[in-house]
């Protein structure tokens, strides 16, 4: 405890001792995060990651956020109204102002939405939006090339960026809008943005410090926290060690190994959240000709012990799947639970006429899921009961890719998040048949090919009307699920710790971007 | 002298130019740093433009000649993914280790020395043998488990309760063997000076020194078991030499013949082991930097290893070779100093 009265008064040094003798209710907190990462620019179109929208979360707004469950909670746009098939018209919150001073108008999210089909790593998921116009000043009206039932969704990943502020050459004559990809850029180096937090000091891979934006326009909001000092902590006994030791305030990423020790520690507090992260193995047709037998691959999905591996492996830190949509997206089909049977495994072999079984390979990554490596090798022993006996190679995540890339094993492991938050895209990624020229199928290392779900799919992409297109979806994923184009085993959850006093649950979602700015601290 | 330095200079070229080109040859297995730097959506198309642009499909030799070329001009290329000049970022980094590393090698020394010497002139003691046996189990435990058992310990906390509290001595042990732990467990604080360029000291305030307890004394567990062992091990061969007896026969003060005479040469193999240790330690650094997350070199080059920021990669192990060329001349040179007879050329005197 004396440590941390001391810590914290060396960092924010006379603010807080004078604050905490005042006998006020909502006293301005310092919070102190362990993150597994910081956020790797402060350009938030560089790269598609975790650790950006975070941060985006931290200094910046989107026009829509997610709620706990799944519906759209308005923030820069207070109100959104479908005109036809193809238009969308938002209303914009007035009196808002940038870090900046300058105020924001709709010109900012024209000029941000056109920036973001700039950038390699959104230009792909915005390719739906054909236009976006300024009305007036806090009207914007976005068309799509096609009907599209999906734009709120992208626009949760809509942060206006301040475009007055971005707009014009640096000193050294390169725009100050430009995209660089691990370069150095004017938007890599200066933010400014709508969020309740603004950068004021940055040593990449050592520690970001942030203080609260006074002219924050929430004014609403009862969040307290008035400076945020972030450190990456990349390895998990270090992060956990650091929240238990009244180092930090809040961690992210608890390894499930030290679940336990977070919830039976004094002064801490774990949060589980239900993830969206789709984990599951991927049976490469090209190469195996048996996994071309839908029996072959149903006794493969029978042979596995979905609950199992939830329970014992995981210790409950995974919810076990049976499809691709979590509980809460649009696409999910409370009827596909996972189906464990292994006598009806061994008789699907037999009748398939493998009864002998065969030998494959399988890849898996060792450091990018939780226990990622642990899980393929228990797979792989489950396997071996009917007969497949699997030779396991696991591999760092930087060598993983690229030998996922050449789809050169038998069997490989992939986790899954979907960008949109929305059913549809897990299908695009992971099992539509591989196109080279729209990209659909990137993800398929199997070559598994069904085109009645993929013709489904692409009908629910242009489906206004939500009740119908969501039917589409489950009826998808009930298609999936018998046809076992994907081997599903959970959702990876989520688990967040936090000291005392840390009011983290009500900011916390499945999304893993937690709203700090709403963030209370009753110490 | 002079020309035993040019021969160093040399020598760290070539080491640069070895090292530069082993790890050239394995950046293809070090896995692709596109992959990390674009979300997991992003199409095959993409990446395609972002490699071209860091001319990263170019053949081998391409790739080598144009960083050579660079390199010779001290410049090292671009970190992927701190954006900034590699040497920068090492030079950012540096401070940190070599603070670490100070640190680690005080502790060795003042601690190496005294317990060595004295387990050598009473070899059958308790306190030798205590520190014998512990010295056993000191090399043979991982610095990542020490690491963890001293944050357990010290920042946070164990509670005894393994005896009754109900009695007396039973309170008293359990108070007295339960541990508050209120050391810091990451990072290197907020309460550094600053003294010149990128460095940032840790030893001038008393949290910046807090921090620096539990990383240094990590990284000095690996080496001290061993000096310790090395120094007793020489002091007792020079206690049997003949200069030793003839000292004693000759009624000098044992306390004089012990650390004037015996100790001076017991040293000799002491330091030569030592630069190259220094050296090695260096390289734990990485553990004990990653379990601290201590902003030092060590973290910084398994981050890169991670991310595949192959110039970040390649212009730290070219700096490591360097560092160690430079110790082994440092060590060469004391060793002259400390025995006149060695002649660093080479030559006969």
């Amino acid at each position: 405890m004396t440590l941390k009265k001391t810590l914290l008064a060396s960092v924010i040094g006379a603010v807080v001792a004078g604050t905490t003798m005042l006998p006020m209710a909502a006293s301005a907190e310092t919070l102190r995060i362990g993150y597994s990462a910081d956020p790797e620019t402060l350009d938030i179109h560089e790269q598609l990651s975790g650790g950006m929208l975070r941060f985006s979360h931290l200094t910046f707004d989107p026009l829509v956020r997610w709620t706990k469950d799944f519906q759209f909670e308005p923030r820069l746009a207070t109100e959104w109204e479908q005109v036809d098939d193809t238009h969308m018209r938002m209303t914009l919150r007035e009196g808002v102002t940038f870090h900046s001073g300058n105020e924001f108008t709709a010109k900012d999210v024209v000029w941000t939405i056109e920036r973001l089909k700039e950038s390699p790593d959104y230009r792909a998921i915005f390719e739906p939006i054909a236009t976006v116009e300024a009305v007036d000043e806090y009207t914007v009206e976005i068309t799509t090339t096609e009907p599209y039932p999906l734009l709120l969704n992208l626009a949760t990943y809509i942060f206006p960026m301040d475009s007055e502020f971005y707009t014009g050459d640096t000193d050294d004559g390169n725009d100050k809008a430009e995209i660089v990809k691990a370069g150095n850029s004017f938007a890599s180096r200066n933010v400014s943005g709508t969020g309740p937090f603004i950068v004021t000091d940055r040593r990449q891979g050592v520690r970001v410090d942030f203080e609260r934006f006074e002219d924050y326009w929430d004014t609403e909001t009862e969040g307290n926290v008035s400076r945020i000092v972030l450190t990456p902590i990349a390895e998990n006994a270090s992060r956990v060690a650091a929240l238990l030791s009244g180092g930090v305030d809040f961690i992210d990423a608890v390894p499930p190994n030290d679940l336990d020790r977070v919830r039976d520690a004094q002064g801490a507090n774990l949060y589980e959240v239900p993830g969206t992260r789709i984990i599951g193995f991927q049976l490469n047709e090209e190469r195996v000709e048996a996994f071309q037998d839908v029996r072959v691959r149903q006794a493969v999905d029978l042979a596995i012990n979905q609950e199992g591996i939830a329970d014992r492996l995981m210790r409950g830190f995974a919810t076990p799947a049976g499809q691709f949509s979590p509980e809460g997206y649009s696409g999910h089909n409370p009827d596909l639970t996972p189906r464990y049977d292994l006598e009806r495994a061994q008789e699907l072999m037999a009748e398939a006429g493998y009864e002998d079984g065969f030998s494959v390979e399988m890849i898996a990554p060792n450091n990018r899921y939780v226990n990622d490596a642990q899980i393929a090798q228990a797979v792989a022993n489950m396997l071996s009961r009917i007969n497949i006996n699997v030779n396991l190679r696991t591999m760092p995540l930087a060598q993983y890719w690229p030998e996922y890339d050449e789809r050169g094993s038998d069997i490989a492991m992939i986790g899954w998040h979907s960008d949109t938050e929305d059913s549809a895209n897990f299908f695009q990624y992971l099992s539509f048949c591989i196109d080279e020229e729209s990209g659909v199928g990137q993800y398929n290392y199997g070559s598994y090919c069904n085109e009645e779900i993929d013709a489904l799919i692409t009908q629910a992409d242009s489906e206004t009307d939500l009740e119908k297109r969501n039917e589409m979806l489950r009826e998808a994923e009930a298609m999936l699920y018998e046809d076992v184009g994907y081997i599903m085993l959970h959702w990876q959850n989520l688990a967040y710790a936090a000291a005392d006093g840390v009011e983290i649950e009500p900011v916390v979602n499945a999304t893993d971007f937690p709203y700090l700015g709403d963030l209370v601290i009753n110490r | 002298m002079i020309a035993f330095l040019i021969k160093r200079l040399m020598h760290a070229i070539l080491v640069m130019f070895v090292i530069s080109v082993l790890a050239f040859a394995i950046q293809d297995n070090l896995g692709d740093p596109v992959q990390q730097m674009v979300g997991q959506s992003v199409p095959e198309s993409e990446r395609e433009a972002i490699r071209e642009r860091l001319g990263l499909n170019d053949p081998f030799l391409v790739q080598y000649v144009r960083f050579a070329k660079n390199a010779v001009q001290g410049d090292f290329g671009y970190s992927y993914f701190y954006r900034e000049p590699a040497l920068e970022v090492i030079a950012r980094h540096l401070p940190a280790t070599l603070e670490l590393v100070f640190a680690a090698t005080l502790i060795i020394v003042l601690l190496s020395v005294p317990i060595g010497v004295y387990s050598a002139i009473k070899p059958r003691s308790l306190f030798s043998r205590f520190f014998m046996g512990a010295s056993i189990i000191g090399i043979s435990i991982p610095v990542f488990l020490t690491a963890i058992v001293l944050i357990q310990i010290f920042a946070i906390g164990i509670t005894i309760n393994f005896f009754p509290p109900e009695t007396a001595w039973g309170a008293w042990l359990n108070s007295a063997l339960s541990t508050q732990g209120n050391m810091p467990s990451f990072g290197r604080g907020h309460d550094l000076v600053h003294v010149a360029g990128h460095w940032d000291t840790n030893l001038a305030t008393w949290d910046g020194i807090k921090h620096l307890v539990l990383p240094a004394i990590s990284l000095a567990s690996i080496m001290l078991p061993l000096f310790i062992r090395l120094i007793r091990a020489e002091m007792m061969e020079v206690l049997q030499s003949e200069y030793v007896k003839y000292a004693r026969a000759k009624g000098i003060s044992m306390r004089r013949v012990y650390f004037v005479h015996a100790l001076k040469n017991t040293m000799l193999p002491v330091i030569t082991v030592g630069g190259v240790q220094i050296g090695t330690m260096v390289a734990y650094t990485i553990l004990t930097e990653t379990v601290f997350q201590w902003p030092g070199m060590g973290l910084m080059f398994l981050d890169a290893i991670n991310r595949a920021d192959i110039p970040l990669i390649v212009s730290y192990l070219m700096i490591v070779g360097v560092i160690f060329v430079v110790t082994n001349t440092i060590v060469d040179l004391i060793y002259g100093f400390v025995n006149p007879t060695v002649k660093l050329t080479g030559k006969p005197a």
